[in-house]
């Protein structure tokens, strides 16, 4: 198994995710934001919420590249990385999940109900939906990897799932808050584009280093957990 | 081409006539599923009857389509190796899957409404969608079992990798469905267009991706 990519050992990129959150966390909790009805204070989650699920879809493409790589070459580098890649990706979908559920029950549900009582409405809504669809499926793509013993055929076959899940989820999840009603906003189409017309400009300028920030966080945790079992592989061989 | 995905066709076929043990089998669990349903509820109210049809649609396709890899021995795929292309045993199978999860969705349509009523207004309409439903199941699920079979795995695999998966296609089936329980709604003839647009997807990545699982 040869090194991993040079680029993990760069700390130019690890600092500047670093700065970038540092800012977000200062500017977001601190900045200026619009006094929105309902919403009050508590769209300062944006920074939070929404850059989970930009984060979560860019480590998701990484994957999906890294699949479609493996497959073009067979180099086991590509596979561990698409593995690893995936799995950050699902953490942050997670918390992207956690965030909106808690969110959406003080602002869309009424706040003085309990947020277990009030999840089973707020859990039907489409974007939610397509949330735990894509969790669930990358959560079967974890099952089935694990299922097969051998290696070269767990990459394989893996990779060829995480490309056709990948290709079939993602059109599907931009069409359901088409079909099905929504209260989330950006409902015609594609959930991010909204962030230009829905937010301030004193918000884009949180949001937009804040996006870089976390998904910087997300590579860099995805390279350690690739270098990490790349030397246990190392091991193994010796 | 044409006529090695016919002859691979003609020969999972035969082999259900042969072998109707499999068919039947479906059937079976298709009539015994329904009847379980009949004896725990009443005459269920249209959105539910529309839920439960679909739910059990999910459980025939994944039971139905699940043999079709399954069934060829390690054998058998090599001698497979030596005579035909990837492409046409995949299409083959599709095909096969499609025409086998057509009949069984008319069949269990025909199960639903003579134990649980036929709440649907538009009997055509909802005739052709429960075969596009049948179709669209069908296709994404023999893509799966062509996975859990190179993965070695019993059918366990292939609900666990295809419920998750198919519930967008499931979702869309049931929002047209439900068109054609309501006086004065047409068909939804985008969200038609978007599922058949899905299945042509489908069908494609079969293509492209079978070649990369097949080889030992």
């Amino acid at each position: 198994m040869p090194a991993v990519p040079r680029y993990m050992y760069r700390s130019w990129w690890k600092i500047t995710g670093i700065i970038l959150l540092t800012y977000t966390f200062t500017a977001g909790l601190l900045g200026p934001v619009p006094k929105l009805p309902l919403l009050q204070e508590t769209i300062r989650n944006l920074y939070f919420h929404v850059c989970m699920w930009f984060g979560m879809m860019i480590l998701f493409t990484v994957s999906v590249v890294q699949a479609i790589r493996y497959l073009n070459s067979m180099d086991r580098r590509h596979d561990l990385a698409s593995r690893h890649f995936a799995g950050v990706g699902m953490l942050f979908g997670l918390l992207g999940y956690a965030t909106g559920a808690i969110w959406a029950a003080y602002t869309w549900a009424d706040p003085n109900v309990s947020f277990a009582d009030s999840f089973s409405t707020i859990a039907r809504d489409p974007k939610l939906i397509g949330a735990a669809i894509s969790l669930l499926v990358y959560f079967a793509y974890l099952v089935l990897r694990d299922s097969i013993p051998d290696i070269d055929r767990r990459a394989r076959i893996s990779a060829v799932y995480n490309i056709f899940a990948y290709v079939i989820l993602f059109p599907a999840i931009w069409i359901l808050p088409r079909v099905l009603e929504s209260l989330h906003p950006g409902q015609d189409g594609n959930p991010a584009l909204d962030v230009k017309n829905d937010i301030s400009s004193d918000m884009r300028l949180v949001f937009y280093p804040a996006v870089i920030g976390w998904t910087l966080l997300g590579v860099w945790i995805a390279t350690l957990r690739i270098r990490m079992e790349s030397i246990k592989e190392k091991q193994l061989a010796s | 081409m044409t006529r090695a995905i016919w002859t691979l066709f003609k020969k999972d076929l035969l082999l259900e006539v042969r072998q109707q043990y499999s068919f039947y089998g479906i059937l079976l669990y298709a009539v015994s599923t329904l009847f379980v349903l009949y004896l725990s509820m009443d005459t269920p109210e249209p959105r539910v009857w529309n839920g439960l049809f679909w739910i059990i649609q999910l459980f025939i396709c994944t039971n139905a389509v699940a043999k079709g890899f399954l069934q060829e021995s390690r054998g058998r795929w090599l001698y497979y190796y030596t005579l035909a292309h990837p492409i046409t045993i995949v299409l083959a199978k599709l095909l096969f899957n499609v025409l086998l999860m057509a009949a069984m969705s008319l069949i269990s349509l025909v199960l639903f409404r003579l134990f649980l009523g036929a709440p649907y207004l538009h009997a055509m309409g909802f005739l052709g969608i429960v075969l596009l439903g049948g179709i669209s199941l069908s296709l994404v699920f023999t893509f799966l079992a062509a996975i859990a079979a190179k993965a070695q795995q019993n059918a366990a695999i292939l609900a666990i990798l295809g419920f998750p998966l198919i519930l967008p296609q499931l979702i869309l089936l049931q929002q047209i469905a439900d068109t054609q329980f309501r006086v004065g709604s047409g068909v939804d003839w985008v969200t038609v267009g978007l599922l058949l647009a899905l299945d042509g997807l489908v069908v494609i990545l079969a293509t492209v991706l079978f070649p990369f699982i097949w080889k030992e």
